[in-house]
């Protein structure tokens, strides 16, 4: 039902009044113009909508928007700091962790959401959190590699 | 430059760029000669310019989806100008900008495009020393050209811009006859590995892919689908739809569709038209489609005829009937268009690989003359040759054009998998003979519906017959016809992942029966130098051990020449014989491209093939009762997943003699062969069909 609708998007705030059953992808993408977050399967099933909530990953094709009321949310447009990268996209250029980049935005999500809750998870680990999300260009061990190369600094700098 | 435009005479197009110099060039590419390109001059291909900014700018018909042109092609230019990557903007797809291109497949771009590329380049050096000589005063044999400044040997300080040589002048050259090429020793930036010049808009998320264009008014169009193909439509009650506030509903010529400003707003109306289909009988199923394509292929064209397979002496002959299923492109990126068609143009962005053959169908259908229609396309997310068919763009155009406002059609993922255009089911029949002395007698092959790339073997043979039965050439389109029960069409290497994988399984069959090693059976006959360079040098990397197979410890071996590169590849597995499951656990790939431009970008390309062919040999394969699809999404159809990628090594065998060749496409064709080869030095058990699912390698096993 129509509501209004208040959260923090990427570090500001953001109120929109709609349908509030509506999912959170959509009105990312049509309401909001943040175009980074991706339609891939629609059912939870690829990742490629993946999007960061209260420090989680989400789908967002599969996430009403009553569900972040009150809640961070972060796309990844949010990751870079202007123009300064966040470690994981440096780390994704880094080792060429991508082809075509439409699976991109969700595998830096949901690779963040792994790094916030393990700074430096194990190979296994990493592998087990990153097989929901597709990739179709066969970028997988690169897309390991960079998330390893962020685990690993981190991990120095304790 | 403006929108539609009349077409132009040579010097009249040039003008039209403005100042600096411009160097025209044509592909020798016969796909780029036949058809017409509006606007533009017939005698050349493509264009870059060097404007007073020093900024360079290539124009391509060509498109990227992931396959890394945008910076190879970019490291080409540069090289041969003497620029940095840096200071080159690529424009791709864009049909008012980008002379003719008939599309981005075949691994074709660095092959075809790449040389025509490098000589004007090359020529517009040449013009860039001629005019720097005349600046400072100097013979040009004094001058150096590096990083987009023309200096004096040994006098660094006496310099001249590309920038500052492209003011104020007005030159135009086209290229026609060969250029004089860098040699591959002196490169400095062709051959060095680049960062994608595509990577910081890939991980901020502001690289736009079509379905991320927004236009003012626009709308979002779901469009009511058939259950199945071939079903008719009886009758349609479209009431409950028109009364969701907001919606506009579409019913025009068999194009029923629910338009709204909010996409899901748009498909709870599509949920409220009431549709009743004829279905038609039921066809065949992912078990009974190879009788029915073995039954209706009819006769097939002979493609080599050499000796004599019917009287060539065997001491053993083999006769082996190899099988794939449906296979879909599943890009993660469905096919998307916005289309804005006004009253006399229309402007349509699209993902797509073909952006001209597109225009002129979005013509077709809007009436429009197609000077009138103009395709962009922005970063396509993945095509793999599934987006050559574009008939979202021609919906999202009629629908546009009959409402008047920007249209935006995605389709959903069901519809992704219901619209491929698929890798065909396909059946290969191999009938050989070792002689007495070991060696290969005969070899008579029949492949029915898959096509003919990779269909002729590599190895020296005394007797061979090649025969295809419906296989259609690989050009960049798709075909419906009555033999498949929907739409097939080319998929990455299109024919070769399927002839390779019976070629390759049929010759370990044969070095197992003669008692040969296989790294040694295919040495013995194999005499060109290239492929036994790329073996010797998988052969290497891997550390191949000589053995009988099957020796139980997983190993597989396959080769191929494909796109003018060749490649061997060998693989190591586990499997376990109760389940059928096969872990694997590395795979190195050696291949030799003829010159490499971005040896990282390769590897990618390299990696990437692998890891997409691991899909079509373990888990993919369409399944469907008819005309009607039963895989809608990820979950049934299983792409590979992270679990699954092993550790690949993708070995580069240095060959600076030849042009670059295709990398895109090559070594996914030894994929299935190398892995059943594999499977079979496991475990003792032969797969005669992919993909090579758990139950049927355990079904195999358990007939031991």
């Amino acid at each position: 039902m129509k509501n209004i609708v208040k959260f923090s998007l990427n570090g500001a705030p953001a109120s929109i009044e709609t349908d509030d059953e509506r999912m959170l992808l959509w009105v990312l993408r049509t309401d909001l113009a943040l175009t980074g977050t991706k339609y891939g399967c629609g059912e939870g099933i690829c990742g490629a909508c993946a999007v960061i909530v209260n420090g989680k990953a989400h789908r967002s094709c599969r996430t009403p928007l009553k569900a972040v009321a009150g809640a961070d949310v972060m796309t990844v447009e949010g990751l870079a700091k202007g123009d300064e990268l966040h470690p994981l996209q440096q780390a994704f250029i880094d080792h060429d962790a991508f082809q075509c980049g439409y699976c991109t935005s969700g595998m830096l999500m949901d690779a963040y959401a792994l790094l916030e809750g393990d700074s430096h998870p194990s190979h296994q680990r990493i592998v087990d959190h990153m097989e929901r999300n597709l990739c179709r260009c066969g970028a997988h061990q690169r897309i390991i590699s960079a998330i390893e190369q962020v685990a690993a600094k981190a991990g120095d700098s304790k | 430059m403006s929108g539609a435009s009349v077409k132009l005479s040579r010097r009249s197009f040039l003008e039209v760029l403005g100042g600096g110099i411009a160097v025209a060039f044509g592909a020798a590419s016969a796909a780029s000669t036949a058809a017409e390109r509006p606007g533009y001059p017939d005698d050349f291909h493509s264009y870059l310019a060097i404007r007073a900014d020093g900024r360079i700018t290539v124009f391509s018909g060509k498109i990227e989806m992931g396959q890394g042109i945008v910076t190879s092609l970019a490291q080409m230019a540069a090289e041969e100008l003497g620029a940095d990557v840096g200071s080159i903007d690529m424009v791709m797809g864009d049909t008012d900008r980008c002379p003719f291109d008939m599309g981005t497949f075949g691994s074709l771009s660095t092959r075809m495009f790449g040389p025509a590329l490098r000589a004007a380049a090359a020529k517009a050096r040449t013009v860039l020393t001629t005019l720097a000589a005349e600046r400072l005063n100097v013979s040009p044999k004094q001058l150096t050209v590096a990083h987009g400044v023309v200096s004096i040997t040994g006098q660094p300080v006496r310099r001249v811009t590309f920038g500052e040589l492209a003011e104020r002048v007005r030159i135009t050259e086209t290229v026609t006859e060969a250029a004089v090429l860098r040699a591959a020793s002196d490169f400095t930036v062709m051959g060095r590995p680049t960062k994608r010049l595509d990577g910081i808009e890939k991980v901020t998320g502001r690289a736009k892919y079509a379905g991320d264009i927004r236009l003012p008014d626009m709308l979002y169009a779901r469009i009511l689908r058939a259950p199945t193909h071939g079903a008719v439509l009886v009758s349609a009650d479209t009431n409950a739809a028109e009364k969701v506030a907001g919606v506009t509903v579409v019913n025009r010529d068999g194009l029923i569709a629910v338009l709204h400003a909010d996409p899901e707003t748009a498909a709870a109306a599509l949920r409220q038209i009431g549709a009743d289909w004829r279905r038609p009988e039921a066809g065949p199923d992912q078990e009974t489609i190879f009788e029915h394509l073995v039954a209706h292929a009819g006769e097939p064209t002979e493609l080599v005829a050499k000796g004599d397979v019917s009287k060539a002496a065997a001491a053993k002959s083999f006769e082996t009937i190899f099988q794939k299923g449906y296979v879909a492109h599943a890009p993660i990126e469905p096919h998307v268009a916005l289309a804005d068609v006004r009253t006399d143009r229309a402007t349509v962005w699209a993902s797509t690989q073909t952006p001209f053959p597109l225009r002129d169908s979005i013509a077709a259908v809007l009436g429009f003359d197609n000077k009138r229609v103009r395709v962009i396309t922005p970063y396509v997310g993945g095509g793999f040759g599934g987006k050559s068919a574009g008939g979202q763009a021609s919906e999202a155009a009629r629908l546009s054009q009959i409402c008047g406002r920007p249209v935006q059609v995605m389709r959903t993922r069901e519809e992704e998998f219901f619209y491929d255009t698929f890798d065909p089911a396909c059946v290969v029949k191999i009938a050989s003979a070792l002689g007495a002395d070991g060696k290969i007698s005969r070899w008579d092959y029949e492949v029915i519906a898959a096509g003919e790339r990779g269909a002729t073997p590599s190895y020296d043979l005394a007797n061979v017959r090649v025969r295809s039965a419906r296989g259609l050439a690989y050009a960049g389109s798709a075909w419906k016809d009555d033999l498949h029960p929907f739409a097939v069409g080319p998929w990455r290497a299109p024919g070769a992942n399927m002839n390779i994988f019976a070629t390759e399984s049929q010759i370990d069959i044969m070095a197992a029966a003669a008692g040969t090693d296989p790294l040694a059976f295919r040495l013995g006959h194999l005499s060109d130098g290239r492929m036994r360079k790329v073996l010797q040098t998988a052969v290497d990397a891997f550390g191949w051990q000589a053995a009988v197979r099957p020796s139980g410890r997983g190993h597989g071996i396959a080769i191929s020449s494909d796109a003018g590169s060749v490649v061997a590849t060998i693989a190591e597995v586990k499997v376990d014989r109760t389940s059928g499951r096969v872990t694997v656990v590395r795979i190195v790939c050696a291949q030799d491209m003829g010159i490499v431009v971005n040896p990282e970008g390769a590897r990618m390309q390299i990696e990437g093939a692998i890891t997409m062919g691991l899909g079509y040999s373990f888990s993919e394969e369409l399944r469907f009762q008819g005309g009607e699809i039963l895989d809608k999404n990820y979950d049934t159809y299983r792409l590979p997943r992270f679990d699954v990628v092993p550790k690949i090594e993708a070995v580069l065998v240095s060959n600076d003699e030849l042009a670059p060749q295709g990398c895109g496409e090559p070594a996914i064709t030894t994929v299935g062969a190398v892995l059943a080869n594999a499977v079979f030095d496991a475990t003792g058990a032969r797969m005669l069909r992919l993909p090579m699912t758990p139950q049927r390698v355990a079904a195999a096993i358990a007939r031991l």
